[in-house]
């Protein structure tokens, strides 16, 4: 870790995010809406978020479903339009540069590796076709032989044969799919992965085969990675960087290291509190309150304040935003006048 | 006596092309107020034997062999009449998706008070107010105001807590869960493993925890089971199996967990992945992706026996004739 740590200290921002916004309107239909006397109903996925993500670093995004760390990727790799903010790949504006006409150029930097690795392949194509459809689509090789030999290869670079190739999805396991996920994002030699929780629709032995894979795959190819998981032990085994994300805002930025050995945001520590104690220290921890509030109605000032031990009246009145402390952004009134539970 | 006892219990697919054994030769013991936690990757069987148990094995699966035993009579042959008698009154069950256990046209209290005037003998009142009662007891606000909402109005933790409040409303001596944290966030999983842990201490209900996640076995069970592959590979206490695994499996899945506050740049992982159920080698299961694998593993199928530690293991290194002769 320590040798991409230096990467992603010194190293430029691949990817800037900032004020990053989308809402959608989930209202009833018009005329319903009409009829009921009801206003328009707004959900805010993602509600003003801004980071950076260094060459070479793996940026985790955690938190809870619905907090909105999906639609953050989906928002990067171009799948939402943003509803406001913007987002710079290597200090162009991406919203921009991907409707320009030299928008593959830039579009094939970019891939994105899915959850699901039954869903995320087509059924009904030859995993040669599957992979290598994105050096089609580029057009970066000028012959079929030549696609055939980058396949090989691409299927050799993630743990499996080329004559793999000639196979339908349905006959590998679930770790191979995600093998030929991966085969695929990278078949269009990019910069730059996003990975919407990769791992959790597999096995914890097979779990640790892709990860493993990954990190490999980082080290050999100078790969930068967004990462996104609800699975702490996961973040804090791949990251460099972890952002907490709680109904649409960002509410810590740290190292992995500060944020698991020092959790500075009240959300931040109840997440670390429910890790299970896989040492059997048999400490008694202090039970885990309340539940997320519907996103379509966020609590007022800082959404988590009902969860929160030390919400006081400015917490209800206000949301914080995220300041620098030590090295880590953390948005919260109580850790930036000190209040101690 | 055990609570339950589960000897050589034996599942069966007939298909097409022949039989599969899904489940060959699981053999274990649940004492009262205990919770055994079984643990395994996806079609290790874990969830069948819980079925076999419950009577809830999905045709044409079948127990084709052993016997499962409740407080030593057997359950495994009655007839699907008497059996409905115990299924929530004396074993409770708790399912992975608790939108799906509910059922999404009748109020809540509606499916509590059916559940408790089959297996308890009071009137509709009482049983209203055993029911408001139970939903307390499980954590839910104002239980007397939600009781009368439908499962769509409860979000997915309370619906797991309702969920819970059903199958402990007969008082059983066993709960059979299934999954029962997976399908949640993980602040609300800490929270029902909680309550979990709470009321078998209360009313001292021995628990199966059936779940893929060596964590929450970690928090809440006594004994742990590690399935592969229709198989029983290793049994003890939680803190011997994970301190100090005896069976190359579970040696290698402890490994490849990513553990916070333990920093290792590989993760250790096991090559390859489980044997479909038409594929299960000769031997034992495990020998194609052992990193120990010895001659015998090849031919022979070994049986959980002692390790030399506090767990037992079904591996042939254990085997003091096998490693010495």
């Amino acid at each position: 870790m320590d040798n991409t740590m230096q990467g992603a200290l010194h190293g430029a921002a691949l990817l800037k995010v900032r004020d990053l916004a989308k809402h959608f309107d989930v209202s009833k239909p018009w005329l319903a809406r009409v009829l009921e006397n009801q206003p328009k109903q707004i959900l805010k996925a993602v509600d003003g978020i801004s980071f950076e993500i260094k060459k070479g670093e793996t940026f985790s995004l955690v938190g809870e479903s619905g907090c909105g760390k999906s639609t953050v990727a989906k928002l990067i790799v171009g799948l939402h339009g943003p509803s406001g903010g913007e987002i710079l790949f290597d200090g162009a504006n991406l919203n921009e540069a991907i409707k320009r006409k030299d928008a593959n150029q830039v579009r094939r930097r970019w891939q994105m590796i899915f959850q699901d690795p039954y869903a995320s392949l087509n059924p009904r194509w030859r995993v040669r076709d599957i992979v290598s459809e994105p050096i089609r689509v580029f057009k970066l090789a000028s012959s079929s032989a030549e696609i055939r030999d980058r396949v090989g290869e691409l299927l050799t670079q993630v743990g499996l044969s080329p004559a793999d190739g000639d196979k339908f999805p349905h006959e590998f396991s679930g770790g191979q799919r995600q093998r030929i996920s991966i085969a695929r994002a990278l078949s269009s030699d990019p910069e730059f992965l996003v990975c919407d929780e990769p791992t959790s629709a597999l096995d914890v032995s097979v779990q640790a085969q892709i990860l493993n894979l990954m990190k490999d795959l980082q080290r050999r190819l100078g790969l930068t990675y967004l990462f996104i998981s609800h699975n702490l032990a996961v973040v804090y085994h791949v990251s460099d960087r972890i952002g907490v994300m709680y109904l649409g805002r960002l509410c810590e930025v740290a190292t992995a290291n500060d944020l698991f050995k020092s959790p500075k945001h009240p959300y931040t520590r109840l997440l670390l509190n429910t890790i299970p104690d896989m040492d059997m220290t048999g400490i008694e921890r202090a039970p885990v309150q309340g539940e997320v509030p519907n996103p379509i109605d966020p609590p007022s000032g800082c959404a988590f304040h009902p969860r929160c031990p030390l919400a006081n009246e400015r917490c209800k009145r206000e949301a914080p935003l995220l300041q620098e402390d030590g090295g880590s952004l953390i948005a919260c009134h109580a850790v930036e006048e000190n209040r101690q539970a | 006596m055990s609570l339950l006892e589960v000897k050589n219990l034996e599942v069966e697919f007939p298909t097409r092309r022949g039989t599969l054994r899904a489940i060959d030769d699981v053999s274990f013991s649940i004492e009262p107020g205990e919770v055994l936690g079984v643990v395994g990757e996806s079609g290790a069987g874990k969830s069948l034997t819980g079925a076999s148990i419950i009577g809830l094995l999905e045709p044409p699966g079948r127990v084709s062999g052993g016997q499962i035993l409740l407080e030593g009579s057997r359950i495994d042959d009655l007839p699907y009449d008497k059996m409905r008698h115990i299924r929530g009154k004396k074993i409770g069950a708790i399912f992975q998706d608790p939108l799906t256990s509910l059922n999404p046209l009748y109020t809540v209290s509606r499916q509590l008070t059916e559940t408790i005037l089959v297996h308890m003998d009071m009137t509709q009142e009482q049983a209203r107010a055993r029911a408001i009662e139970l939903l307390d007891e499980v954590g839910i606000p104002a239980a007397e105001k939600r009781i009368d909402s439908y499962p769509h109005e409860f979000s997915g933790g309370m619906r797991q807590r309702v969920v819970i409040a059903l199958a402990i409303c007969a008082n059983p001596k066993l709960i059979v869960a299934d999954e029962p944290t997976t399908a949640l966030d993980v602040s609300i999983q800490a929270q029902i493993i909680a309550l979990l842990k709470r009321l078998c201490k209360d009313h001292k209900t021995a628990v199966m925890l059936i779940t893929h996640d060596m964590g929450v076995i970690a928090e809440t069970a006594d004994r742990v089971a590690v399935m592969y592959a229709g198989r029983i590979v290793e049994v003890g206490k939680v803190r011997d199996v994970i301190k100090d695994a005896k069976h190359p499996y579970t040696k290698g899945l402890m490994g490849s967990i990513p553990v916070v506050g333990h920093e290792v740049e590989v993760l250790q992982q096991i090559d390859g992945s489980m044997p479909r159920l038409t594929e299960i080698p000769e031997g034992c299961a495990f020998h194609s992706r052992c990193p120990d694998a010895i001659d015998k593993c090849f031919k022979n199928r070994p049986d959980l026996m002692p390790t030399g530690g506090p767990s037992t293991a079904a591996c042939w290194l254990y085997d003091t004739e096998t490693v010495n002769g």
